[in-house]
């Protein structure tokens, strides 16, 4: 069991800097999730907490010991990457023993263990088949199970699910969840798949450009985020930004969009210049009392919910509606948007100004 | 473009009937996607019909014309498969221009020029027009490889899983991207895959395959709302359908062996007492793991919920699917 503390963590591949200077804390036990789009540092990072790169500068504490310049093998953490690799000439069996039976463990201790991690991953009917025929998704069950069989400090997860389809993924990272509440151990994992982020982690780190944008609990990030990057990074579809031009003061809860007055948290800054009204699809209301009007262009049906993307004066927006409201194209309807969800952010930093929404959370990074 | 039409079509692969006595209307204009899991026999529908592969059964027409007996070129189809295969030697543009070189086709110089550029701009790859096709992204590759198919005017464009090798962000864009060519060619689409997502958000019509029959065909609001069978009703929705004992909830026909509860299928705050196992946020709404005497519940609850684990929600059917031994959807009245 391990906790992780990063401080100022910097790499540079010569000109090019892939992590900045990075500071989080990883608690023992948690799910902590790397999350960014790809060349953001994610996997750089999780390479120098493995010892696979030596960071320029900065800090790796694992339980109080500074690790940042030890060789991998002196961690005792497990790397499961994004490629699996296997030793082609061994069965199922063999693979997942492998590391137990260098390190001494007795035959009969491997045969039971073997066995409980291949029933955790449901690859019992697998383990005396050659790697070789195997489906990629059996694959990395393998390799997952190479990893797990040590019980390592530490799991460290690069894009695991990356290779699998949509609906074993799905499946896969329910198992791996439940996984890490049995085992409770301390797991770093990278994706830039936002949604398994989400579902999956007890933290995100969310990363662009080698710069941390955003750590924290997952709705938070979600409900607050730090700013255009992350409100677009995640949430499928992403924030809607309405631009607009104006001057806002601190204590305002207010502004003015073309002619239109909405409602926002009260801020707790002064801002003047542009702009956008940040406001997530679910906090669209369909309202003939409103007279911020949308012209329907586009639905998408979802079962549960639909997309409904609109023409506004400030842009296209979509509002995800339950899928029972019958709307059609090229009608035009009131929107009305939930006051207290509202991110105001600088449209050139893309930074959120200070609310009482986001007072609190911000900060963290 | 044309109607396709599969009528009474039928392949085996050794002892495997892949294809099992197929009928299948693609209207023109129309968007049909084939949704199954691996094995079903969406890709082999598809190779059917492109004269990839040939029948033991059935007739194929496109338009009025029965096409058993011609070759792929013969039937004007366009094909784009999972696994881009692109020409490594040649630029990107000549990659696009080659099918409109075709030497049946003689389309000429500036035609071409003016349809790869295009194609091109709608594929968000203008700017890597005279890249080797072998420097681009996988995600680019892809696109050129839509293109390709994108540049013919055929009668119809068979698409194979085209954006599953892509990612999220780019699956989505392509998503309405390829709605939104639909609608403006006016071209005819039949399109294969076992995403769910792709399958609601697109298609026309959905025709669900199992074990090489086809068990429904209709809108994707018809074969979510009403499905015919259990399996049916587990292909579409997110999170998947709880499919649970019928005697669990009271109030379940006789004939009933399941009832299956979709999140919108289960009200909170009445019935039966569930326990809450574990809160998994998904930003816009929250998915909620139940048990209820053993058996796992899965529904959506709202974000800012207060429940924690351990905590006990009551829960009960509102207007269910109800399903016989066999899996069969029980009709209801009302």
């Amino acid at each position: 069991m391990a906790e992780i503390i990063i401080k100022n963590l910097r790499k540079e591949f010569g000109e090019f800097t892939a992590v900045q200077s990075s500071t989080f804390k990883i608690e023992d036990g948690e799910f902590f999730m790397l999350l960014g789009p790809s060349g953001c540092g994610k996997t750089t990072t999780l390479r120098m907490i493995a010892g696979l790169e030596l960071p320029t500068s900065g800090q790796i504490y694992i339980d109080g010991e500074e690790v940042s310049q030890m060789p991998a093998s002196q961690r005792d953490i497990a790397f499961v990457f994004q490629m699996f690799a296997l030793y082609p000439h061994m069965n199922v069996r063999k693979n997942i023993s492998y590391p137990l039976i260098s390190q001494g463990m007795s035959r009969s201790d491997v045969r039971e263990k073997v066995e409980e991690v291949a029933r955790i991953l449901g690859i019992e009917k697998l383990l005396n088949k050659p790697v070789g025929g195997l489906s990629g998704g059996d694959r990395q069950r393998v390799a997952l199970g190479r990893a797990i069989v040590r019980d390592p400090k530490c799991f460290l997860m690069d894009e695991p699910l990356g290779a699998l389809d949509a609906e074993f993924r799905e499946y896969m990272a329910e198992e791996l969840r439940a996984l890490h509440d049995r085992m409770n151990a301390t797991t770093v994992y990278v994706t830039h798949d936002q949604l398994e982020a989400m579902q999956m982690g007890d933290k995100i780190v969310v990363m662009n450009h080698g710069v941390v944008e955003q750590f924290g609990r997952p709705q938070d990030i979600y409900d607050k985020p730090a700013s255009m990057f992350v409100a677009e990074f995640i949430g499928s579809p992403p924030m809607n930004f309405l631009k607009f031009h104006g001057n806002v003061e601190a204590g305002d809860s207010q502004v003015s969009l073309h002619h239109q007055s909405l409602p926002m948290p009260t801020l707790h800054e002064a801002f003047d210049g542009d702009m956008v009204y940040g406001v997530r699809p679910e906090h669209i209301r369909f309202s003939d009392a409103s007279s911020y009007r949308g012209e329907i262009i586009a639905t998408e049906y979802l079962g549960t919910t639909q997309i409904v993307t609109l023409d506004t004066a400030n842009g296209s927006v979509k509002a995800r509606i339950p899928s029972e409201l019958k709307v059609s194209t090229g009608e035009t309807v009131g929107l009305e948007f939930n006051p207290k969800t509202i991110s105001v952010f600088d449209s050139q930093s893309g930074r959120a100004l200070r609310s009482a929404l986001n007072e609190g959370v911000l900060g963290h990074g | 473009m044309a109607d396709v039409r599969l009528k009474g079509i039928s392949k085996s692969f050794g002892k495997t009937l892949a294809v099992d006595n197929i009928d299948l209307t693609i209207e023109n204009g129309g968007f049909v996607v084939l949704l199954g899991p691996t094995g079903a026999g969406k890709t082999t529908i598809l190779r059917l019909i492109a004269g990839l592969e040939q029948p033991e059964e059935g007739e194929i027409y496109i338009g009025e014309r029965s096409v058993i007996g011609e070759t792929p070129a013969q039937r004007d189809v366009a094909m784009v498969f999972q696994q881009y295969s692109l020409y490594p030697h040649m630029s990107v543009r000549e990659n696009l221009a080659f099918p409109l070189r075709s030497p049946i086709l003689r389309t000429p110089e500036a035609q071409i020029r003016e349809k790869v550029q295009q194609v091109a701009e709608v594929l968000l790859i203008d700017h890597k027009l005279d890249n080797k096709a072998t420097a681009l992204s996988g995600g680019e590759m892809q696109r050129v490889s839509i293109g390709r198919a994108l540049v013919r005017e055929p009668s119809i464009y068979l698409m194979d899983e085209p954006l599953s090798s892509l990612d999220a962000k780019l699956r989505s864009d392509l998503r309405i991207e390829l709605k939104r060519l639909h609608a403006s060619l006016g071209a005819t689409l039949l399109y294969v895959t076992h995403d769910q997502i792709e399958a609601m958000t697109m298609a026309t019509q959905v025709g669900v395959l199992d074990e090489g029959k086809l068990v429904q065909f209709g809108t994707p609001r018809e074969i979510y709302e009403n499905p015919v069978s259990l399996y049916v009703a587990s292909r579409l929705g997110s999170p998947r359908i709880n499919a649970l004992p019928a005697d669990l909830f009271s109030g379940s026909p006789a004939a009933a062996k399941t009832i299956g509860l979709r999140p919108e299928h289960i009200q909170h705050g009445e019935g039966q007492p569930a326990t809450v196992a574990r809160i998994e946020p998904l930003g816009d709404q929250t998915r909620l793991h139940l048990t209820l005497q053993g058996h796992e519940i899965v529904t959506l609850i709202d974000p800012h919920t207060d429940l924690e684990p351990g905590d006990i929600l009551s829960i009960q059917p509102r207007n269910p699917l109800y399903f016989d031994a066999n899996g069969a959807r029980i009709a209801q009245g009302g």
